[in-house]
């Protein structure tokens, strides 16, 4: 990374932290803070899932899977346990999601482009399928609710603050990871697997270390989601969850770093803002991605830069000029 | 001196049609040599085998003493193998440095790391200039590999090779697709990387200047069969050679 984009960097972190962290002291609105804290949680899981789409390039269509274990653990944790048991059950969804990836890694990472898409939609229906039906333990179509997360973390402002903090450092690590070198071998997979195992890489073995990241990640959103929420749904498992992250990437920028985090933003507000107007708003959803798939590819940060450049480099030509 | 590369009797064929026939020959350590043949003479398919990406029907591949026979690429390559293809593999939205940086970084088996940024891998980043300097990539090294010209993306190519430190070195056509010029240039360069990086080279080629002006050791492949092998000179004077493959050009 050159100095200039450490500088740009640094810049985007402080306004991340600084807008996110400043919200509860600015306004005192509950349902301000709510909001606030769906977007940096989305904003996490569509990061997440952008390791594996727009840096490894493989389309998972079952992120939701991981994100449901993230949420359930917390959420049978305490239905069965007690509210003592929020954090260690978030560890627990979180455990699970990785062993899960892992396992699953070595059965649906054999398959490349369509046909991985395909087994991971089929296995996130299918965990649906049993929390929706196993009713007696999970509650079915009611879900959980009542997930008060225990002492000090039972505040509003003070719970936001730790979500703020988890994201934050999650986010940071994923970032890290997308500049080192593993980060440098998995966009190598993404542009040219050949040329990777001619690297003497294994392309299966990173691809499915990404999907464990990935889901680790994903586990943990829908955890932190469950006391933002304070109930848990089979909705968490259900495809169009993970069909939302794809949205959110797609819309803020795949070849973006934070392109998800942006897109997660936007969606969530377009979901308030327009779902507060009018029933129809998955129609606006549906019209704006459409838009944004054929005529700005790029997504809403990628055509940023683009823009950008483009402006820099009619600089440039004017000053030539003289 | 014991051989750095010997095949055995090796055979290959895609349903009926014999794509290797019998081949055996031994490439010494430091040799620089040639491969020609007419289209579908079996070269590529020759270097497929070798490199692990097809496996032979029959017969033995000894890399450095030791039977590669049906191994993985990945093992093949640990071993020191090092390859360019015909059709440029590159990283295109990767830079420059990085096409080569990861190559290093692989050697160094340090592609697993994941906490601090690829510039903070300093042997990998300095081996990578060292490697762009000798290609005369340097000054192009923050650009993303896309946008190269077709020559430079070639030399890129053997530079990710580079990156990994072979002792021995295949190269597909290095100056296909290459205007006379710059074919003289690819030539002189691919002979200073010989030297320099201590190579065992092998290179497929279709321009006779090239193969004649720096090979030591010719080798003529027809339908899958070895034809000949010797010097320059012995192969220009092949009769069988000239009629089956130089014909009036060299007579």
């Amino acid at each position: 990374m050159t100095g200039a984009d450490t500088k740009k960097e640094v810049i985007f972190w402080g306004l991340l932290a600084g807008i996110f962290g400043l919200l509860p002291v600015v306004s005192h609105n509950d349902y301000h803070l709510i909001m606030a804290n769906h977007i940096i949680v989305w904003g996490l899981f569509a990061v997440a899932f952008n390791m594996l789409f727009g840096i490894t390039g493989m389309l998972s269509f079952g992120q939701a899977l991981f994100y449901g274990i993230g949420g359930y653990g917390v959420g049978l944790m305490v239905k069965y346990l007690g509210k003592a048991w929020f954090l260690p059950g978030m560890a627990a969804g979180v455990l699970a999601a990785a062993v899960l990836a892992y396992l699953l890694g070595f059965l649906i990472i054999r398959v490349s482009g369509v046909f991985f898409t395909i087994l991971t939609l089929a296995f996130g229906q299918l965990a649906w399928q049993v929390t929706f039906r196993w009713y007696h333990v999970t509650g079915g179509d009611d879900g959980i609710q009542g997930i008060i997360p225990p002492g000090i973390l039972g505040n509003k402002v003070f719970y936001y603050y730790v979500c703020l903090a988890c994201v934050l450092a999650s986010v940071w690590y994923l970032r890290s990871l997308s500049n080192s070198p593993l980060g440098l071998i998995l966009r190598c997979v993404r542009q040219n697997p050949a040329r990777v195992r001619f690297l003497g890489r294994h392309v299966r073995r990173n691809q499915r270390r990404v999907y464990v990241i990935s889901s680790v990640f994903a586990a943990l959103a829908g955890g932190l989601m469950s006391g933002v929420d304070n109930s848990v749904h089979t909705n968490m498992f259900y495809w169009t969850t993970s069909g939302e992250v794809i949205l959110m990437s797609v819309l803020g920028g795949i070849h973006q770093f934070f392109g998800p985090f942006i897109g997660a933003a936007l969606i969530k507000i377009i979901e308030d803002v327009v779902g507060s107007r009018t029933e129809f708003w998955p129609l606006i959803i549906g019209l704006l991605m459409m838009t944004m798939v054929l005529a700005f590819p790029r997504g809403v940060v990628g055509e940023f830069q683009m823009l950008k450049a483009r402006w820099q480099w009619r600089a440039l030509e004017r000053a030539r000029r003289g | 001196m014991e051989p750095m590369l010997v095949l055995e009797n090796v055979n290959k064929a895609f349903g009926g049609l014999k794509v290797t026939d019998n081949v055996s020959f031994s490439v010494m350590p430091g040799e620089i040599s040639a491969i020609i043949g007419p289209n579908g003479a079996g070269k590529t398919t020759l270097f497929n085998e070798i490199t692990g990406h097809l496996t032979p029907d029959s017969g033995r591949i000894l890399f450095k003493g030791q039977e590669i026979t049906g191994l993985h690429t990945q093992e093949i390559v640990a071993r020191g193998m090092g390859r360019a293809f015909q059709i440029t593999s590159i990283f295109p939205e990767e830079t420059v440095l990085d096409n080569v940086r990861v190559a290093c970084l692989s050697r160094l088996g340090q592609t697993r790391r994941s906490l601090r940024s690829v510039g903070n891998f300093s042997q990998a980043t300095e081996q990578a200039f060292a490697i762009l300097e000798s290609l005369g990539l340097k000054d192009q090294a923050q650009r993303p590999a896309f946008e190269l010209a077709h020559g430079d993306q070639k030399l890129l190519d053997i530079g990710v090779a580079l990156g990994l430190e072979p002792k021995m070195l295949l190269l597909d056509e290095p100056t296909a697709g290459m205007s006379p010029d710059e074919r003289h240039l690819t030539r002189e360069l691919v002979k200073r990387l010989w030297k320099e990086f201590n190579l065992t080279l092998v290179f497929i080629e279709h321009d006779m200047d090239t193969v004649f002006g720096i090979a030591q050791v010719v080798r003529v492949l027809q339908q899958g069969r070895l034809l000949a092998e010797g010097t320059p000179d012995q192969i220009r004077s092949n009769p069988e050679v000239i009629t089956a493959y130089l014909g009036e050009e060299l007579a």
